[in-house]
């Protein structure tokens, strides 16, 4: 066993891989030489070389769109977008190309490449460096989305997503890179995507959260909990496609449901996790299934950043809002 | 002058003022006052000054992440001086030099890379654009911002700044597309420093000079000793007089070298070895020019002893007065979404403030 951090997991997990599997290929802007910003890649270039795991041009198409090539080609490659938010010019790769190849050749050609970035706020960072835009992905055909909570989870789901036949944006919730180790097992293993995991059970109400509003979220369901309510709460882990029945056989069991995100609120995932329980727990539903989100403006600076993200207070007070309707 | 000739395919710079502070060049000297070249040398000194103190302030746990111009002030200050107030620019993320010789106060730096939006919003006569994080993008926004002035028949010039780095993304490729075809009063000013983050130059293009990247779109392209103030002046300001007089756009290569971290969240210790940053030292920009003006009489020791106390407490002042501006308010961050703000967003400000009026805060 290892004794890893989330990061140190994804490098793992990308070390066991490029071991495994002499076609998986990893680059992105300072991924070579330095190992990528965030060092998830640290050590790969000294390790596999510089064909295997270098430093991209300054250009998010090209990491992108050369990757669509080297997949179709049977190459596999395990791309980094520094931050999610600097994603916009591969954007356009992504769902034109990525999303539809397979679809567009009728199976002829396939892009089987992972798309990771770190994402989400709460770092103090600066501009375009704390986006939550896990539903831009989840609402392109053809794209798996997966957001990884612990050390644990983002191994297994890392290793599921370089050997899903589909492109994968993997979405790596930053804040939580060093926060906590956690036993990781040395060798090869998977989690498969589309599956949600139960964290905690609980009989009074469901919260579904994920990425780095696990940990708010936890903190909220324990202050609930002393108060006497019984919480369950599910990490989602795959945005798309959606584990649809861990969460309706939750709700049918609590009879309350509540989604807990950083992404704005407008169109933003919960609505589509609300659509799910109304579609297939609303006779057992015992108070409306709420959202509890960050709002719909632009993602502010840090100065103004508490004043988006739902901190645990809010999120304390929506539940037990929920609670006792 | 310069123009006229440049091959930039050849791997050569014009250089005025040698690192050693002398004129190797002097039928190539631009015409500057005394009141000039200490506006100049003032700002790129006091460019320096405040660099070396936000890191100081970021180290302290004062400051959040920050872009050191350090190593550049002359390709910012020189390029910065050739153009008139009305001007346009189009930045980047590492310009301090252009800010402030445009005369955008401190204060307004200071506030935005303290992490508040209200710092970008700058006295209007300044005529930048906000920092522009994603890379290159800011070059399009240079393009069009120069075709509406042509399209008024107004006069104005606009110039972008844009990295080494920069070069590899489409918009920087498209921006120079644009300005070329569509003619536009534009200069686009590289300030190669040699590194994107931790990617060295010569990983991020093959091409022998960035310069030469003009060459594809049929537009003028020149590479400067970016350390040399008078060399970044003497070409920007004939980029620009040939940009006013409907000539069209400019590509100048300001070869230089980034002496600081990429930002304060960078650790340049990884990639490369401090005796490269050493040799780069001696080029540095502010040093020539002062020895130059004290080879001139225009400038002394006492003087510069004097200016870098004032200038110092002047910067702490002004750091010390953003320190005191506290966090935005709930409303800034919903006032500026659209011009109105719109029935969710007004449901979703007045939520969040009956929840802080709610926990008492």
């Amino acid at each position: 066993m290892l004794v890893l951090n989330l990061i140190e997991a994804i490098t793992d997990a990308l070390d066991v891989a490029m071991g495994m599997d002499k076609n998986v290929v990893v680059y992105g802007e300072d991924v070579g030489f330095e190992g990528g910003v965030f060092r998830a890649t640290k050590g790969l270039q000294a390790k596999y070389g510089e064909e295997r795991c270098f430093d991209s041009i300054l250009a998010e198409s090209s990491i992108i769109g050369a990757g669509i090539g080297m997949a179709i080609n049977g190459l596999k490659p395990v791309v980094e977008m520094q931050f999610s938010g600097f994603m916009f010019p591969g954007f356009n790769q992504i769902v034109t190309h990525a999303a539809r190849m397979r679809n567009r050749s009728r199976g002829l050609y396939t892009v089987p490449m992972v798309i990771r970035m770190p994402y989400g706020g709460g770092v103090r960072a600066l501009e375009h460096h704390s986006e939550s835009l896990e539903v831009l992905f989840a609402h392109t055909p053809g794209l798996k989305v997966v957001i990884p909570s612990t050390p644990y989870d983002a191994k297994g789901l890392l290793l599921s997503a370089i050997m899903d036949p589909d492109p994968v944006i993997f979405l790596e919730p930053k804040r939580i890179y060093r926060a906590f180790k956690q036993e990781v097992p040395e060798e090869f293993y998977t989690i498969p995507i589309g599956k949600a995991k139960v964290l905690k059970e609980g009989k009074d109400l469901t919260v579904v959260a994920w990425g780095a509003m696990i940990k708010e979220t936890q903190k909220a369901i324990e202050t609930l909990e002393k108060e006497g309510h019984s919480i369950e709460l599910i990490d989602l882990r795959t945005i798309s496609p959606i584990d649809k029945e861990t969460l309706i056989k939750s709700v049918q069991k609590t009879g309350r449901f509540a989604v807990v995100h950083e992404a704005a609120k407008t169109y933003g995932p919960g609505a589509e996790l609300i659509t799910i329980i109304n579609e297939g727990a609303f006779l057992y539903l015992e108070a409306p299934p709420t959202r509890i989100t960050s709002v719909d403006t632009v993602i502010p600076l840090p100065k103004g950043e508490h004043h988006y993200v739902p901190n645990i207070e809010l999120i304390t007070s929506e539940l037990r809002q929920v609670i006792e309707y | 002058m310069f123009l006229e000739n440049a091959n930039p395919l050849v791997d050569e710079m014009i250089q005025i003022l040698n690192p050693e502070g002398e004129v190797v060049k002097p039928e190539w000297m631009p015409e500057l006052s005394k009141e000039m070249l200490l506006k100049m040398y003032k700002t790129m000194r006091l460019s320096r000054i405040i660099d070396e103190k936000t890191l100081q302030y970021q180290r302290q746990g004062r400051m959040l992440t920050y872009a050191p111009n350090l190593g550049q002030e002359a390709a910012q200050v020189g390029s910065a001086a050739a153009i008139r107030q009305s001007d346009w620019v189009a930045p980047s993320f590492r310009e301090l030099g252009v800010w402030l010789y445009k005369g955008a106060p401190l204060y307004n730096v200071f506030l935005y890379w303290f992490g508040n939006e209200l710092g970008m919003k700058m006295p209007e006569e300044v005529r930048i654009l906000p920092v522009s994080i994603p890379i290159a993008s800011q070059m399009q926004h240079a393009a069009g911002l120069a075709y509406a002035t042509k399209l008024k028949g107004e006069d104005d010039v606009t110039i972008a700044y844009v990295g080494d780095g920069g070069t590899s993304q489409g918009d920087f490729h498209e921006a120079l597309n644009f300005a070329s075809v569509k003619n536009t009063p534009n200069v686009f000013v590289i300030q190669n420093n040699q590194f994107a983050i931790s990617t060295r130059r010569a990983i991020q293009s093959k091409a022998k000079t960035m310069a030469q990247k003009a060459i594809g779109y049929g537009i003028p392209g020149i590479q400067v000793d970016g350390n040399d103030i008078f060399a970044m002046y003497a070409v920007t300001k004939e980029a620009v007089e040939r940009a006013r007089n409907g000539e069209g756009p400019t590509l100048i290569e300001a070869y230089t070298y980034r002496l600081g971290a990429h930002t304060t969240s960078d650790d340049p210790t990884v990639y490369r070895d401090e005796s490269e940053v050493e040799e780069w030292r001696k080029k540095d920009p502010i040093d020539r020019l002062r020895i130059y003006l004290f080879n001139q009489g225009f400038w002394s020791e006492a003087e510069e002893e004097a200016f870098v106390n004032e200038q110092s407490e002047f910067v702490k002042q002004t750091f010390e007065a953003v320190e005191q501006s506290g966090l935005t308010p709930l409303e800034d961050v919903f006032d500026y979404v659209y011009a109105e703000k719109t029935p969710i967003l007004e449901t979703q400000y007045q939520e969040r403030k009956a929840f802080y009026a709610k926990e008492g805060k």
